[in-house]
């Protein structure tokens, strides 16, 4: 027995009482400046002077014009699937299927601007909107149905849904929607098909914005917003006191897959104007790392997402100038998420440290 | 009958990196650690095993031994692995984080570590990374001796593989008598299945959790480097694994979490991803593609709806344990 005790562990830890405000932030700025700090030993270790690379991250991204739009162009997807996100991870439903909602929303749009290429702009651009929305609630429909119902893994089956839908557009984009023949690629849409230019950015950062309002009331001030939270937190709490747990999952789920899919609409249309099977480019998956990083907070998403879409324009600039891969932005994004994530432990644990307090009880 | 031969042959070449994809998430998952990541590892074991063949048959010249190259890339895709599946035990088990959102991380962190590598490496040395031609051969010939390869039908079918398709079936066999049939596997299990009763009865969790997850991402890491140096031909190219870890995943699911399903599982999945280049359907291939995720999806569905226990995934998967919550 004596053995055992001699054995208790150097320190335990135990949750923290709540931070304040800004010792929390203090945390976070630390652990960014971490990760930049490990970001110069990737550009060291490259051979590279870590502030020329930072520098050219800065200036390529910002520095004119035309970079600083092509910036938040990036940042515009980012942040509007982190939002629609939002609600699925605080009900604790694991969507990671935003990447395949997206394409799906974007199969929709398509679908419109192909089919009626010559409709007035805003009819065509409404149709593909209220389609993307369709298409992409569709898509997140399948795996909300079955968790509610026989309570099958959302983040396995959300995870599947992705390479279906991807699948699905590499065959329209070979087959019935192809271009020339032989060319693997549908035609760029009409002009009445594009979104409109406002600054010279596609008009999606005002939709985004406005969405990241609407996500912080209905999160915060509706009672849709306050079932998400308690589903979240215990669903038997919820069930106890009287809500429809399947109901719920499902709307909310509708909910993000609508987003979702409208964020593939303005992709489709305002970015890339035409339908590819990378569309989504990996943003369902970078975007879950911004939901998360920001605390489901939709106003810090908009800080993270400018930030990411800084290191990934940044990169190209990298490339360049001193002739580093553009795969360093992923290395950089990479390391930047596991410092964030790594911090919040310091934010909600505290590590107590046991040697004092045995001393103590041997006196005792 | 010749037809139906190579095709299975073929999908056995094409179902090897996902065997090993699969098995090292196996074992990860059956701790309660739902890795995300294996994409990334993958990537960055395919890019450092090229590496380290390649450096090594330059620097060994015309002494360059076959089966010490095949042996250096094993162990530094393993090791490239491991220690990616370090950082992500760290940050989930040690600091809790949400398994979800660091195996997507690492993901993109392994992904572009392993591009960086693949691309550096290529300027490096003048554009064009591979092995010498007669290093290659060892990695994608038999290891058996010809007279058992020339066996009529069987020959090819049994002895004619890789070295790779013969070590993954053993990780296999080894992974399932030690997760069924041995106590550490219990021990395994039960820290998968419920942590707390686990830890209750004085099963040490980190530790599990820790080399479980680790040992796994090594095990998928070598199929990174065995797709690399087998399929894509010991060349590193723009498209590196495209989505092989991913389909890892999927087959999990498929599998129900077995490591003895895996060695059909993914020569079913290495058919299903050819199958369109042999037979002429009435499908289009693009279609036919999905087919792996459309079967897992059912797979994952109708487990779900028949609740056999046996068959669930891991209860506590994809929940960070911290003994004082309740």
């Amino acid at each position: 027995m004596q053995k055992t005790v001699n054995k208790a562990p150097l320190f335990h830890l135990t949750k923290r009482p709540v931070l304040k405000a800004r010792e929390t932030w203090a945390i976070r700025i630390a652990s960014f400046f971490v990760a930049v700090i490990i970001g110069c030993l990737v550009f060291l270790l490259n051979g590279k002077n870590p502030f020329a690379a930072y520098g050219n991250i800065i200036s390529g991204s910002l520095g004119k014009v035309t970079s600083l739009r092509q910036t938040i162009r990036i940042a515009v997807p980012l942040l509007g699937t982190a939002l629609a996100i939002t609600p699925c991870f605080k009900m604790k439903f694991w969507n990671i299927g935003a990447e395949g909602q997206i394409t799906a929303g974007a199969i929709g749009a398509t679908f419109f601007a192909l089919t009626f290429p010559d409709l007035p702009a805003p009819v065509l651009l409404l149709l593909m909107g209220a389609a993307s929305v369709i298409f992409g609630a569709i898509w997140a429909f399948f795996p909300a149905f079955f968790k509610a119902k026989w309570g099958t893994n959302e983040t396995l089956f959300t995870l599947m849904m992705n390479y279906i839908v991807i699948g699905i557009v590499k065959w329209l984009q070979g087959g019935p929607w192809e271009g020339k023949p032989g060319s693997q690629i549908i035609p760029n849409f009409s002009k009445n098909a594009i979104l409109p230019k406002v600054f010279g950015i596609h008009c999606g950062w005002i939709i985004v914005l406005l969405l990241t309002g609407f996500i912080f009331i209905y999160m915060n001030y509706t009672k849709h917003g306050y079932e998400i939270a308690v589903v979240g937190d215990s669903p038997n709490t919820a069930r106890y006191a009287g809500m429809n747990v399947a109901k719920i999952t499902i709307r909310t789920m509708l909910l993000s897959g609508a987003i979702c899919g409208l964020v593939g609409f303005m992709v489709a249309s305002g970015a890339h104007q035409t339908l590819y099977h990378s569309v989504a480019d990996g943003v369902g998956f970078t975007a879950i790392t911004v939901a998360w990083l920001a605390q489901l907070n939709p106003f810090v998403m908009i800080i993270i997402s400018f930030l990411l879409a800084i290191l990934d324009k940044g990169s190209g600039a990298l490339q360049t100038n001193m002739g580093v891969p553009t795969s360093v932005s992923d290395i950089i994004t990479g390391v930047f998420l596991f410092c964030m994530l790594a911090c919040e432990f310091f934010i909600n644990y505290q590590i107590i440290f046991n040697r004092k307090e045995k001393k103590e009880e041997v006196k005792a | 009958m010749n037809t139906l031969l190579n095709l299975l042959i073929s999908a056995i070449v094409n179902g090897t990196p996902l065997m090993y994809g699969t098995l090292g998430e196996i074992l990860t998952e059956k701790t309660g650690n739902l890795n995300l990541g294996v994409e990334g590892m993958m990537y960055m074991g395919g890019a450092i095993g090229l590496a380290g063949a390649f450096y090594y048959s330059k620097f060994a010249g015309a002494n360059a031994n076959g089966i010490l190259a095949v042996i250096i890339a094993i162990l530094l895709s393993f090791l490239a692995g491991a220690a990616a599946a370090l950082i992500y035990s760290f940050i989930t088990i040690s600091l809790r984080a949400n398994q979800n959102v660091t195996g997507l991380a690492l993901a993109i962190f392994g992904t572009g570590l392993g591009q960086f590598i693949g691309e550096t490496m290529r300027v490096k040395e003048g554009g064009y990374i591979t092995v010498s031609n007669e290093l290659k051969t060892y990695f994608y010939s038999s290891p058996f001796p010809a007279f058992l390869q020339n066996i009529p039908v069987v020959g090819k079918l049994i002895f004619g593989h890789s070295i790779f398709v013969y070590l993954g079936i053993l990780i296999a066999c080894a992974m399932a008598f030690y997760i069924s049939k041995t106590r550490y596997g219990l021990n395994l299990r039960a820290v998968g299945e419920s942590p707390a009763t686990a830890d209750a009865a004085g099963i040490n969790i980190m530790k599990n959790k820790y080399l479980a997850t680790v040992i796994g991402g090594g095990i998928s890491a070598i199929g990174g480097m065995v797709y690399i140096m087998t399929i894509a031909g010991g060349v590193w190219n723009h498209e590196g694994l495209a989505g092989e870890g991913w389909l890892a995943v999927a087959l999990v699911i498929f599998c129900l979490w077995r490591p003895l399903n895996a060695i059909w599982g993914s020569f079913l999945f290495g058919a299903l991803m050819i199958l369109y280049l042999r037979l002429s359907l009435p499908i289009p291939s693009e279609i036919y593609k999905i087919l792996p995720y459309v079967v897992t999806v059912v797979v994952l569905v109708i487990t779900s709806m028949r609740r056999k226990r046996e068959n669930q995934p891991p209860e506590s998967l994809g929940i960070a344990y911290f003994r004082e919550d309740r």
